[in-house]
């Protein structure tokens, strides 16, 4: 992504240069409005931009029909958006319908990727209204790995769920992010899920990167770059944990 | 009242079959053209405004008049068409009953749809988005599915409204349920009129239900009920229609009557003995009185029974009074050298306009001829049919006596003989031939400066057919077949309150006659 920017009247995001490598986990870090939405909705055009060049694997984003470069990169939201008329297995089955497989192999993969976010089989057939939140984004996040993409983009993928089914999600989906050798550039304004979950983070304000590194690089006590303040709080938190961890003072 | 209610029955099968074949055409016309509207309105709001206010404003049209409108319509383009490609089309009866009932079906599925696909989940399409559907995509799998119970709720509206409205096709020729409507309010024969809502009201109804079930099985995803809807009425569709495809292909001959009991009997009486000469004969009911002559010269009737003196003033706009004999001699001749048409003859009565009053009132207020009215009438009321006050001949009288009521009222033909009888008005605008007239002993003011030209019932046939001899054979028998009283009495055996006849049980009555008697004397 280079000098790529997107403005509205009285607001703008941009230009945003971004190298997103194969098989790495960039978080997109910064408070609402920061800009990091529209930098990764630049990416599948959901946000076309309106300068700047975008490339994925080499390829002009700009030059393919928008729903020919959709079916190639995952994309998981917050608000999930499954389609509340058809059932899990059919909502999964989406992408795989329009990239024109066989039913067979239709068939094999669902069952495959409810494994694969550690949902029952039977769950299936079920509409996603039956379901918990955390179900749900399961399922959401089954849908958008079925026609097996390479790239993964994330806009606040749990930022909708309780703490718990929050952390295990974020785990899990670390770990299918190594697995399936994916690329994943995820949107989140929690510090912690950025710090766990990513190779690298890149900060974002006013619409501009204003830092980038590995998190152990900007949670490190020395840390002294623009991301300082983000870092307090947690590392404030992390103190405290540690201590806790030591049990009761004598 | 059963023999009321077998009358009726008996008229169902043709009456339903050609309801539901124009109201469900309108309907899949209307779902045609609404749908794509409806996408295109929802995605854009230079579509969305326009649109929906047009569809807005044809509600706002009383839907009569929206029926109405479409015969003139249709004949200036029936027209064109014929002189630019030599094709011309009817303007009456079906075309102009589907178009209008298809606007007026247009606003509830527009509306529907357009709330809809609106009200779609943003978060269903931005995720359709994220995926790659192509906006057909889109529409087909997200978009529509989930508007669909919203849309079918549209479409039930407009089902209702429609099979309603379609009761009022009747007038501009299209056969429906409203026959039985506008046929009992002519004749004062509340069985049929009773017959005809309830009729409407249970296809309606009816028709509402299945689409609610279809419209249950889509808001909780329950393809079974949506098939059961679905099957309920194609199945009802199908049997309502049957008589349609059982009938031949309808060629023959087509029969037009104007709105009132006279007409209805004498197109009767015609489809008779045309049937009796080997021929096949249907009825086209309930023309407007300007309409008819129209549909006759443009040959979408082939037959029906006109008035001198109306065709005297509304065709060939004369307002002078040159005599019966002269009168029918210059129609004869201006109506072939105009439009072609042929005046087969006079009947052998006359159903004029004609003042008439209860007898006890004329004999209190010393009144007997339109001079003596002329004296009295600014403080008395005139009931009139529904077109009389907007007549030249209205005007003629008004002229030559100098009339000038206290007030006019307009009333359907019915009441106003009701009006007279319970003396909310004092003088009526009857007609001579009228039953009604000798059975309430009703006294008919004379026209000493004959201002009213005469009216003689004459039979008019159409051009294409001016030369067909099994048709002219088979009318030419009526003509002076029929005086005065012969014609009030079948017209009262219509119109009494008891022991009715139907127009049907009156031609054939009337019919038997003229067979015993041959030509009454002119």
């Amino acid at each position: 992504m280079a000098g790529a920017a997107k403005r509205w009247a009285g607001a703008a995001v941009g230009p945003v240069d971004l190298e997103l490598a194969e098989g790495e986990f960039v978080a997109l870090l910064g408070a609402s409005g920061s800009g990091k939405t529209t930098t990764l909705k630049m990416v599948n055009r959901l946000a076309p931009p309106d300068a700047g060049k975008i490339l994925v694997a080499g390829e002009d984003t700009g030059a393919l029909p928008a729903y020919a470069l959709r079916r190639k990169i995952g994309y998981v939201f917050q608000e999930i958006g499954l389609f509340p008329h058809l059932t899990v297995a059919d909502n999964i089955a989406v992408g795989p319908r329009l990239a024109g497989w066989d039913k067979a192999r239709i068939a094999a993969r669902t069952a495959e990727l409810l494994g694969l976010v550690a949902l029952p089989v039977d769950l299936g057939s079920r509409l996603p209204a039956e379901l918990s939140g955390g179900q749900r984004q399961r399922v959401g996040l089954a849908r958008a790995l079925a026609a097996a993409p390479k790239i993964m983009l994330m806009d606040e993928p749990f930022g909708a769920l309780d703490p718990v089914t929050r952390a295990a999600l974020a785990d899990e989906y670390r770990a299918l992010h190594l697995r399936l050798k994916l690329s994943t550039l995820m949107v989140t304004h929690d510090v912690p899920e950025a710090l766990l979950m990513a190779d690298r983070i890149i900060v974002m304000e006013g619409g501009v990167i204003v830092a980038q590194g590995t998190p152990a690089d900007l949670f490190a006590d020395g840390y002294a770059g623009p991301a300082r303040s983000l870092m307090e709080a947690p590392r404030a938190q992390a103190r405290r944990l540690a201590e806790l961890s030591q049990g009761p003072p004598h | 009242m059963n023999e009321r209610l077998e009358a009726a029955a008996r008229l169902l099968p043709d009456y339903l079959s050609q309801h539901v074949l124009v109201s469900a055409s309108a309907l899949c016309l209307g779902l045609v053209i609404s749908l794509p509207l409806a996408v295109a309105a929802s995605r854009s709001p230079t579509v969305r405004w326009p649109s929906l206010f047009a569809a807005s404003l044809v509600q706002t049209i009383p839907s009569l008049a929206l029926l109405a409108l479409f015969y003139p319509l249709l004949l200036a383009i029936s027209h064109a068409t014929k002189s630019l490609f030599g094709v011309s089309f009817p303007a009456l009866g079906f075309l102009p009953s589907l178009l209008a009932l298809t606007l007026y079906s247009m606003l509830p599925i527009l509306r529907n749809t357009v709330a809809g696909l609106m009200g779609v989940d943003p978060a269903a399409l931005e995720a359709a988005d994220g995926m790659g559907m192509t906006a057909t995509q889109k529409l087909a799998r997200v978009e529509l599915p989930l508007a669909a119970p919203v849309i079918m709720a549209g479409v039930r509206t407009a089902a209702v409204w429609t099979i309603g409205a379609a009761t009022l096709a009747t007038p501009v020729g299209q056969t429906s349920l409203g026959n039985y409507i506008f046929l009992g309010l002519q004749t004062e024969d509340w069985v049929f009129v009773l017959f005809g809502c309830a009729a409407a009201a249970v296809l309606a109804l009816a028709v509402d239900q299945c689409l609610g079930l279809i419209e249950a099985g889509l808001a909780d995803r329950r393809p079974g009920r949506i098939a059961a809807g679905a099957a309920a009425l194609a199945i009802g569709a199908l049997a309502a229609l049957s008589p349609l495809y059982a009938a031949p292909g309808r060629p023959g001959y087509v029969i037009g009557a104007k709105n009132f009991s006279e007409q209805y009997i004498l197109a009767q009486l015609m489809a008779r003995r045309i049937a009796a000469a080997g021929g096949e004969a249907r009825l086209k009911e309930d023309l407007g009185s300007a309409t008819a002559y129209r549909a006759l010269a443009a040959g979408e009737i082939d037959a029906y029974v006109d008035y001198s003196g109306t065709l005297w003033t509304n065709v060939l706009k004369r307002s002078d009074n040159p005599g019966r004999e002269a009168m029918l001699a210059i129609l004869a001749r201006a109506l072939k050298a105009r439009d072609g048409v042929l005046l087969l003859g006079p009947l052998g009565f006359e159903n004029a306009y004609a003042f008439a009053m209860r007898p006890d009132r004329a004999r209190q207020l010393g009144v007997a001829s339109l001079d003596d009215l002329a004296r009295v009438a600014p403080s008395l009321t005139l009931g009139a049919d529904l077109e009389f006050l907007v007549r030249p001949e209205w005007r003629a009288v008004q002229r030559a006596y100098g009339l000038s009521f206290r007030r006019a009222v307009a009333y359907q033909p019915t009441f106003m003989y009701r009006a007279l009888a319970s003396g909310q008005v004092d003088v009526i605008s009857a007609f001579s031939s009228d039953g009604r007239i000798a059975a309430d002993h009703l006294v008919l003011l004379t026209d000493p400066r004959h201002a009213i030209p005469p009216y003689d019932a004459v039979i008019l046939v159409s051009p294409r057919r001016a030369h067909d001899a099994r048709l002219i054979s088979a009318l030419k028998p009526l003509v002076g077949a029929i005086p005065l009283s012969i014609m009030q009495q079948a017209n009262l055996s219509v119109d009494r309150a008891t022991g009715k006849a139907t127009p049907g049980q009156a031609a054939a009555a009337l019919d038997a006659r003229i067979a015993r008697h041959g030509k009454a004397p002119l």
